[in-house]
């Protein structure tokens, strides 16, 4: 038998070898045998209380922060759709003044924008951080305070934003805001800034929650949960969040060079001075269509979970399911520009999307025959979710094949920025998300509730939403044909358009009531619980349905097959008498098991963090940070930056906490060592995924400096000279060393010995370095004449310059930090979390400055 | 409200007959006038029944999967299914309409003699500057919102903004192409029969976006040389070396309205008007707005959005903010009803 790397992989992932060296015999010994010592369940129960009154603002257990971040999506869908429906009050008729022109723009560009930031992309993820570690039978995700503050920054911003409707300051350049609509000359007003500084940190918070998914998916899952049992929705979200860490860095650079343009005149898309404003396009479509799958594929995975259950039967083809789920993401960051046919690309060029357009369709039709055949494999129940599962099957499909359609470049010239799309683009994110959503909230609504749904008024539910979608959007596909294009606040008499909008307003209000019928029976039935839940009331088959309390499972079970509740009955029992892994508390804090990434074996038990105010504090004043910054309110914007750095020191100071205890009996007499550091740590590998998004980052900052170049090398200076580079790449090489050398000096101590003021001196000399050779690298470029104001080159070199000094910045901070809890001693080896984390951001700055100043000194060069 | 009301009752007066495709059944989309929308017709109706096909296909499929008979259902509940349904068919479809997609777009793009008509519009927001080229690129006339030509030749229409990113439609003759800042897009149009069709803005370019449109017009041969050779008559102009000069001669039988004694032109230029927009052969010559040297002869006035009489001028004039809220033509509400009309009457004239 061959062994390459691949094969080991796969022999691993399917449980046969070893991952870890850990012995697979031991899992015989599950369920134990042995009576658990009395009072084992009350003291989980003891840690995990969390506060009640107003210490509820500092839980971080995901059944709360999962349960708030689902209601608070779900306002914001609620909020947008109000807007919908003033819309279509709007255009029931030709000519009509229910909106004023302006305040339809704002409206829609409002509904556009609250829809994907605010509600779709958020929702998935809220669903994501409150199925997942139950379903993955963690006691909670890695980094509980990092949901919290990724919730809490988004729902103070995001409340904040939205309230910018009610007082004329809503953005209204529509929800790409394309420039130079959006630029200063056209748009004077802060209503633009709204949009790039809220969605902005938006952003940030949905990369904070994706970390935590991908080290949460990877590695929390239930020993014995190998890649190839883990629940379809794992594997959606850890795509789904992979996805995130590379798409979202696009549109973040995207906002920061069109805030940059019009705060200091920087003309990244101003075409008179060596800009373009299609660069913008493709920084935002580069983002704009993998979110699109950023949606889906979450709630498709939820489809596939929710498809077995009601067919009471496993998943068809689910290998082939997990290939279509990566083959979208690949294929997804391929396809941005087919958003831009009409633009004036060379033929070559759209040729290319519109093959990667079609490509892009396979995987879908893969899930949906997926879903079909599990069907009719099994042996459907009806229910409130099997209706939405299938209602939505329907519609997507319907969806898709009118995105074939646009993928045709020759149609779409003809149908672009119609409503043809109008129609294609709801149908695909209605049967693609909301529908799978409502059919999730009607299927977990047992985890979260004492009391299950009502199943009659769901079938009213979905009836009225499922005949309200075709009512509003089949007749759009006709306007669209009939020459109405997109985002008009209002059209003509006398050309045909009235009846057909006066249908879509009526099928608006239709989708309307039924939504409405919907909060209704929440309202009445829906009461939240943490542990006297209304249980499995449609029969799922996996681990989220374990009898669970706010410590989540009892003891976590050992996971054989992808349905473990339908193939071992006594699992509840077991996993509630304490028959598996981790019954108790080792160490008398909150603590879960880490498992290794793809067989998930036990490697070590981490400690978790409790009730923090921290996080909101962090939240809080990181909003306040950009909300003071678009009003233009920049003492205080300084002031709550501060606090809110003040507060994430803070929140990271329990970091290294000294315990008695090193190893940890897991049960059975299996013993694993406790907080652990380097490339087995979970912390190691969030700070990697950080850095790959500050990388993207930079390489989408380059790819601009490039694509400006291509379009107009006229207006581009020779850089400075060589000898300056190379000082500027050995000051880089220099920082990179001295921050190992610091590390080494740390591991070279004796155990629990304090090693001086070494190790974080020659971090601090390391970020010192990394200063100077900014310092350098900026003088350098203003002393060869470049200025940012007067070319492309100008603001894309200098976008790239101010990047890394805020990177060096970060760096310095850390290593005051470091030196500072030096000082009190804390900084104790030979290994040591704070330090390698610091360490390694510096060693990574290195590296980000060596690219940013090698790239654009040596290329094109003059 | 009584803004309102007078705009609504100005607009639901609008002939339908200024348009004869825009509108009308079949949806303009599906109803071409020339080779660049005839074959993307075709492949209009070709995807449109594979879209019915194929949702009939797999609602056909849940079916069965649901209700079927188990024989069906356990042919269906396999992972067999999902190759052919999911895989093998998508591919051949997608395959097919790929290699028709690429080889239509390529030749709807092949290039066109050099020698053929070009016609420069650049957009504005909220309108359209139209100016007909020479074989030197040299500007020969210029108009707005309107765009005319022979049948039966393909016309190079290049495209060009002057603000924001607009995009030019005319749905019966060829897919839209965007009007980007700092580039010029070219798009070949050709109508094969005469008639007037509607055209628009079709991206988002702020406030009024509904209301930008224009009208093209396709004339038959003996037609168009008549158009071309009134136009050069009347006004002959060169207008990339244009200069305020003297006023072209005027019958006096329309130079003054015999019920109106006040004297349009002078108002016209007291009221500011000339500032923005440019009369040839007068001190009118302002470049903001729309040129209204031939404006008298144009079926359209706001852009597209109301038929071209002396009631509609003057109530463009007076109130243009109501009709079109945003554009950048202040209300010229000072000017009393009977100025407004003396203006309209004098700007009919400009032919």
């Amino acid at each position: 038998m061959s062994t390459g790397p691949l094969d080991r992989a796969r022999n691993a992932m399917e449980g046969r070898t070893s991952e870890t060296g850990f012995d697979h015999e031991l899992y015989r010994l599950f369920p134990t045998h042995r009576p658990r010592p009395e009072g084992e369940v009350e003291e989980l129960e003891k840690i995990w209380d969390n506060p009640t009154g107003w210490g509820l603002l500092t839980v971080v257990n995901n059944n709360y922060i999962g349960f708030f971040y689902v209601a608070a999506a779900f306002l914001f869908f609620l909020l947008a759709g109000i807007l919908a429906l003033g819309m279509r009050v709007q255009l029931a008729a030709p000519l009509q003044d229910f909106l004023p022109p302006d305040t339809y723009n704002r409206f829609f560009t409002m509904h556009g924008t609250v829809m994907m930031f605010l509600f779709a992309v958020p929702m998935v993820e809220a669903i994501g951080i409150m199925l997942l570690p139950q379903m993955l039978a963690a006691r909670d995700l890695p980094f509980p305070r990092l949901s919290a503050y990724a919730f809490w920054a988004y729902f103070v911003g995001g409340l904040c934003f939205f309230a910018s409707i009610f007082v004329g300051l809503a953005p209204d350049g529509g929800w790409f805001m394309y420039p130079p609509l959006t630029s200063l000359t056209y748009s004077p007003g802060i209503n633009t800034d709204f949009w790039l500084l809220g969605i902005g940190f938006i952003e940030i918070s949905a990369i904070a929650g994706a970390i935590e998914i991908i080290v949460g998916v990877l590695r929390t899952r239930a020993p014995g949960m190998t890649l190839d049992r883990m629940p379809m929705f794992a594997w959606a979200m850890l795509v789904f969040a992979v996805m995130i860490v590379i798409a979202f860095p696009s549109v973040i650079l995207g906002t920061l060079l069109l805030e940059l343009e019009r705060a200091f005149n920087w003309p990244f898309f101003d075409p008179a001075r060596g800009g373009d404003p299609l660069l913008w396009q493709h920084l935002f479509w580069f983002f704009g269509h993998p979110e699109v799958y950023i949606i889906f594929l979450p709630a498709a995975g939820l489809m596939s979970m929710m498809v077995a259950t009601v067919a009471r039967t496993e998943l068809v083809g689910y290998r082939l399911n997990v290939l279509a789920l990566v083959a979208t993401g690949f294929i997804s960051f391929g396809v941005w520009a087919h958003h831009m046919f009409a633009t004036g690309m060379p033929r070559v060029s759209t040729g290319y999307f519109s093959a990667a357009s079609m490509a892009v369709s396979l995987p879908a039709g893969i899930q949906v025959f997926c879903w079909i055949a599990t069907l009719a494999a099994g042996k459907i129940r009806w229910s409130t979710p099997a209706l939405f599962v299938v209602g939505s099957i329907g519609i997507f499909v319907m969806g898709g094949l009118t995105g074939v359609m646009v993928g045709m470049v020759p149609f779409d010239w003809q149908v672009h920025d119609t409503y043809f799309i109008v129609a294609h683009l709801h149908y695909v994110l209605l049967g693609g998300m909301v529908f799978p959503m409502f059919a999730a909230f009607y299927y977990w609504n047992g985890m979260t509730s004492k009391n299950a749904l009502s199943e009659r008024m769901g079938k009213w539910v979905f009836w009225l939403m499922f005949t309200g979608l075709h009512v509003t959007f089949l007749p759009m596909h006709l306007t669209g044909f009939m020459g109405m294009p997109r985002r008009v606040y209002t059209y003509l008499p006398d050309r045909g358009l009235d009846l057909l909008n006066l249908v879509s307003t009526i099928g608006a209000f239709v989708i309307a009531a039924g939504v409405l019928l919907f909060l209704f029976d929440l309202a009445r039935r829906f009461r939240f619980t943490t542990s006297e839940d209304a249980g499995n009331v449609y029969g799922g088959g996996t681990l989220e349905w374990l009898p669970t309390g706010m410590y989540s499972t009892r003891s976590i079970p050992l996971v054989r097959s992808r349905e473990p509740l339908w193939d071992d009955p006594d699992i509840c029992d077991d996993v509630a008498e304490g028959r598996y892994f981790l019954p108790n508390t080792v160490t008398g804090l909150r603590e879960t098991i880490i498992t290794s990434p793809i067989n998930a074996e036990p490697q070590y038990l981490q400690l978790m963090p409790g009730p923090s105010p921290w996080p909101i504090g962090a939240a809080v004043f990181t909003a306040a940070f950009f909300l003071a910054l678009t009003v233009q309110a920049y003492a205080f914007s300084a002031f709550a930056g501060v606090v809110a750095l003040v507060c994430v020191l803070r929140w990271l100071w329990e970091t290294d906490r000294p315990i008695q205890q090193e190893t940890a009996d897991i049960g059975a007499g299996i013993v694993v060592p406790i907080a652990i550091t380097g490339p087995s740590s979970h912390g190691w590998w969030a700070l990697n995924t950080l850095m790959v998004v500050m990388g993207m980052i930079v390489f989408m900052a380059i790819f601009s400096y490039l694509y400006l170049y291509g379009i107009n090398p006229e207006v581009w200076i020779a850089p400075p000279s060589l000898p300056q580079t190379a000082g500027i790449a050995a000051l880089l090489v220099l920082a990179l060393g001295s921050a190992r050398l610091s590390r080494r000096i740390l591991a070279s101590k004796p155990k629990g010995a304090f090693p001086g003021q070494a190790p974080w001196l020659m971090a601090a000399i390391g970020a010192a370095l990394l200063g100077a050779a900014i310092w350098w690298d900026w003088t350098g470029w203003s002393g060869a004449g470049l200025d940012p104001t007067a070319s492309g080159q100008g603001a894309t070199v200098f976008a790239l310059l101010a990047f890394q000094a805020c990177t060096v910045a970060i760096a310095g901070i850390m290593a005051l930090y470091l030196g500072y809890r030096s000082g009190r001693g804390l900084l104790v080896g030979p290994s040591n979390v704070t330090l390698d984390v610091v360490v390694r951001f510096i060693g990574y700055a290195a590296l980000q400055g060596l690219a940013c100043a090698l790239v654009v000194r040596l290329f094109p060069g003059g | 409200m009584s803004q309102r009301i007078s705009m609504v009752s100005t607009m639901s007066n609008a002939p339908s007959d200024v348009f004869d495709a825009w509108w009308d059944w079949p949806p303009p989309v599906l109803d071409p006038a020339g080779p660049y929308a005839d074959s993307v017709v075709v492949l209009a109706w070709a995807l449109i029944g594979m879209g019915v096909v194929v949702t009939a296909i797999v609602v056909a499929a849940l079916y069965v999967a649901i209700k079927g008979p188990d024989h069906w259902k356990t042919k269906l509940g396999g992972e067999k299914a999902v190759w052919i349904g999911g895989i093998a068919f998508p591919s051949v479809v997608l395959t097919g309409l790929l290699v028709w997609g690429l080889t239509l777009t390529a030749s709807l793009t092949e290039p066109v003699p050099q020698d053929t008509m070009r016609i420069r519009v650049t957009g504005y927001m909220w309108w359209f500057d139209v100016e007909y080229l020479d074989a030197d690129g040299n500007v020969v006339m210029r108009d707005a919102n309107e765009l005319h030509l022979p049948v039966g030749e393909p016309v190079v229409v290049e495209l060009a903004s002057e603000d924001v990113i607009h995009s030019f439609w005319v749905p019966n003759l060829s897919g839209k192409e965007d009007m980007i800042p700092g580039r010029v897009n070219e798009l070949v149009i050709q109508a094969d029969r005469a008639g007037r069709y509607g055209g628009v803005c079709a991206e988002y370019c702020g406030g009024p976006h509904a209301l930008m449109g224009f009208v093209t017009v396709a004339h038959d041969r003996a037609d168009w040389e008549a158009w071309i050779e009134g136009r050069s008559r009347l006004r002959p102009e060169i207008v990339d070396q244009d200069v305020p000069g003297e006023v072209p001669a005027i019958t006096p039988a329309v130079a003054r309205d015999a019920t109106n004694s006040l004297d349009g032109r002078r108002l016209f230029m007291d009221s500011g008007c000339a500032a923005c927009h440019r009369i040839a052969g007068t001190e009118a010559n302002g470049l903001a707005g729309p040129d209204l040297t031939r404006v008298g002869s144009r079926m359209t006035l706001g852009a597209g959005i109301l038929p071209n009489n002396r009631g509609t001028m003057i109530g463009w004039i007076g109130d243009s903010q109501s009709i079109k809220p945003g554009n950048r033509m202040p209300s010229y509400d000072m000017l009393s009803a009977e100025e407004l009309e003396a203006i309209a009457i004098w700007l009919e004239q400009q032919k």
